[in-house]
């Protein structure tokens, strides 16, 4: 919601963004000539869960990826704890999509965690049992110990994903961003899921999530950032997560029974 | 003769010839596997091909300049450089046009081949230089082949290898998630580079062996072949290293024994004989395994579902299920279950409800997982475990386990 500011002729003070563990400024991301993500402004509140929302398309994955330098964005500033991202990419963990890889790949479940030791382990170092445990300790916190020496083929979609949850654990970071973790996973996922982001943020962490499931946004998360390509509204659930920005965000996407159903739920 | 080569009884030149065919195996082996791992096979295709005009190129250029047109060095170099001009028209077609990568292969690879037969005519025409021998590059040849020519292929050969063990924690990493590794702060095109880098290297250095037309078999049947043999991908490196070597040793003693046929097409029937058998006779993923399992299989789906069958009295028509009950000893001809019939379904049923407990059950999510409606529940659960679920099914007790 843009409006016309009333001090034209000054130049506007630049923010203290040193505080928030990912700050992203005028970012636009193109897919060709047409932009998926204009001129966003994102400031995530450190120790929080932010769900990111929106319809299909709107450009949640692909601000993400673009915040992350995944993909390269047009123009815009990313920020992480107060530095560049290529100072700070050892305190990020990223969990990307479950179907953006082949899980017939030839490895192991623990290998795929301790792909999140990479650091550690640097090009030649060998992995010792101290990695081991540490990545078995990540398994065990998602409820996936007893899967370690299984090939990634034989798990379940909801297993998938709890894998990649423990490889971001491995890295220890401070931010933690997740892209859809919760599409078509089961209940006894998602209920591992969740709680683990919960005790993550026990611990002072910072958690970032793009999310499909708006019934569950009131009692998984903290602040919403709603966006459709543009920003529609960025808060605490109680403000900025309510029947007049859901209908701005989804428009005439989401039927109007599901606005209301909402709206009585937020009431 | 062909033992006598086997056994490198067959003079100093032919033994330097399967040392260094054998190292060159080995590199291509283990690069080619990063290549199918990232599902880029054919890239290395085009690559190869590129070679040729290369080749030529530097013939004519050493010729003009009066020396030995058939440096390998300078041939090696040559084909280098066109190779690498061939990369970058690739990666420029992909990146910036609407080709799909297949299409700008195809693109690459005979647009480059075919100026490279053109200017391969030219030189025969021409009759510069001592020109016999230069066509030896398109299927490889190791007749006439001189000691540095051995060393170079080798030297080449291991450096590639030394190269291949520094990078192959990124090249797995981005292999499998890409994008992963591109948020861990890893450079993924520069990686990708890398790795084309090497697969060029190997195709270079593979030419007077191999031959440019099918450097591409050796560089992706052994990690093919090696895939059906484990499921960790260090474990296929290695294994592709392995079959690499092992072919290009049995293929380059033979082409000593047999000068007159071409080396590269031994090598690579040696390289499909292994892979032939890996698909046959491959333990999981072997064709004659998934027979057998689909079998094996079978047969117990029917035992069980006929013990359930006969646990609640339900009459059974498969024929399949009647003789495999029979013929184990739980049902007698006239259909009447046997003593150890009854036990064994009695057991099947309890089974039945021991696993609908497990499967609701969160916190055996592990042996859950294991189930497929045959196997025992005493493989995946302890006597403990099995007496707690016991309890909760309720019911007789004293049912034999």
């Amino acid at each position: 919601m843009l409006e016309l500011a009333s001090n034209l002729g000054q130049a506007p003070k630049a923010e203290d963004l040193s505080k928030s563990p990912l700050s992203i400024r005028g970012l636009t991301v193109s897919y060709g000539q047409k932009p998926a993500v204009f001129s966003v402004d994102m400031t995530v509140e450190a120790g929080k869960m932010t769900a990111i929302i929106g319809p299909n398309g709107a450009g949640k994955s692909t601000m993400l990826k673009a915040a992350l330098g995944i993909v390269p964005p047009v123009s815009g500033q990313v920020q992480v704890f107060g530095r560049s991202l290529d100072e700070q990419r050892a305190r990020i963990a990223y969990v990307p999509q479950r179907a953006s890889v082949d899980w017939d790949f030839p490895t192991r479940v623990i290998d795929v965690v301790l792909m999140g030791l990479y650091r550690e382990l640097g090009l030649m170092g060998r992995v010792r049992a101290k990695h081991r445990a540490t990545a078995m300790d990540c398994l065990a916190r998602v409820g996936m110990g007893d899967f370690a020496d299984r090939q990634i083929g034989q798990l379940s979609g909801g297993q998938q994903q709890r894998v990649f949850l423990a490889r971001s654990l491995a890295q220890g970071a401070d931010l933690y961003l997740l892209d859809e973790p919760f599409a078509g996973v089961d209940a006894a996922t998602e209920k591992a899921i969740i709680s683990v982001l919960k005790s993550l943020r026990e611990a002072g962490k910072t958690v970032v999530v793009v999310h499909h499931d708006l019934a569950t946004v009131n009692d998984y998360f903290d602040n919403v950032f709603l966006i459709n390509t543009r920003k529609v509204a960025e808060g605490p659930v109680a403000e900025a997560f309510t029947a007049e920005t859901l209908q701005n965000a989804y428009g005439g996407r989401l039927a109007t029974a599901q606005v209301d159903q909402l709206a009585k739920a937020l009431a | 003769m062909l033992l006598d080569a086997l056994l490198l009884q067959l003079g100093y030149n032919a033994t330097l010839v399967a040392i260094g065919a054998t190292l060159l195996g080995i590199s291509a082996g283990v690069t080619g596997t990063f290549l199918f791992l990232r599902k880029r096979a054919l890239v290395s295709d085009a690559v190869s091909h590129a070679t040729l005009p290369g080749v030529c190129i530097a013939f004519l250029l050493m010729a003009a300049f009066g020396g030995d047109g058939r440096n390998l060095i300078g041939l090696l170099l040559g084909s280098a450089v066109s190779a690498g001009v061939g990369l970058w028209c690739l990666n420029w077609l992909t990146r910036n046009t609407r080709l799909a990568e297949d299409a700008a292969i195809g693109a690459v690879l005979s647009v480059f081949f075919g100026f490279g037969v053109v200017l391969l005519t030219v030189i025969q025409t021409l009759g510069v230089g001592r020109q016999a021998g230069l066509e030896g590059f398109l299927l490889g040849s190791t007749a006439g082949m001189l000691w540095a020519d051995a060393m170079i292929i080798a030297g080449g050969g291991a450096a590639t290898l030394v190269l291949i063990m520094l990078l192959r924690r990124p090249m797995t990493l981005v292999a499998f998630d890409p994008e992963y590794a591109a948020a861990r702060g890893l450079n993924v095109s520069r990686i990708d580079m890398a790795m084309m880098g090497l697969v060029m290297a190997v195709t270079v250095v593979g030419l007077k062996i191999v031959g440019l037309i099918l450097i591409v078999a050796l560089l992706i049947i052994p990690a093919v072949t090696a895939r059906f043999w484990t499921e960790r991908s260090d474990r296929v490196v290695l294994l592709a290293g392995l079959a690499g070597g092992i072919a290009a040793y049995i293929g380059a003693a033979i082409s000593a024994s047999a000068p007159n046929v071409p080396t590269g097409p031994i090598i690579v029937l040696m390289a499909f004989a292994l892979f032939a058998l890996s698909l046959l006779f491959a333990p999981n993923r072997g064709v004659l395994a998934a027979v057998l399992r689909h079998l094996r299989f079978q047969r117990r789906v029917h035992l069980r579902q006929g013990l359930l069958a006969l646990a609640t009295g339900q009459p059974i028509y498969e024929k399949m299920t009647l003789r495999l009950l029979q013929k184990s000893g739980l049902m007698r001809a006239d259909g009447v279950a046997t003593e150890d019939g009854v036990a064994r379904a009695a057991k099947a049923l309890r089974d039945e409800k021991r696993w609908e407990i497990v499967r609701a059950d969160q916190s055996h999510e592990a042996a859950a997982a294991l189930y497929d409606g045959l196997r025992a529940i005493e493989t995946v659960l302890t006597p403990d475990q099995i007496t707690d679920i016991d309890a909760r099914i309720g019911g007789p007790k004293g049912v034999a386990s």
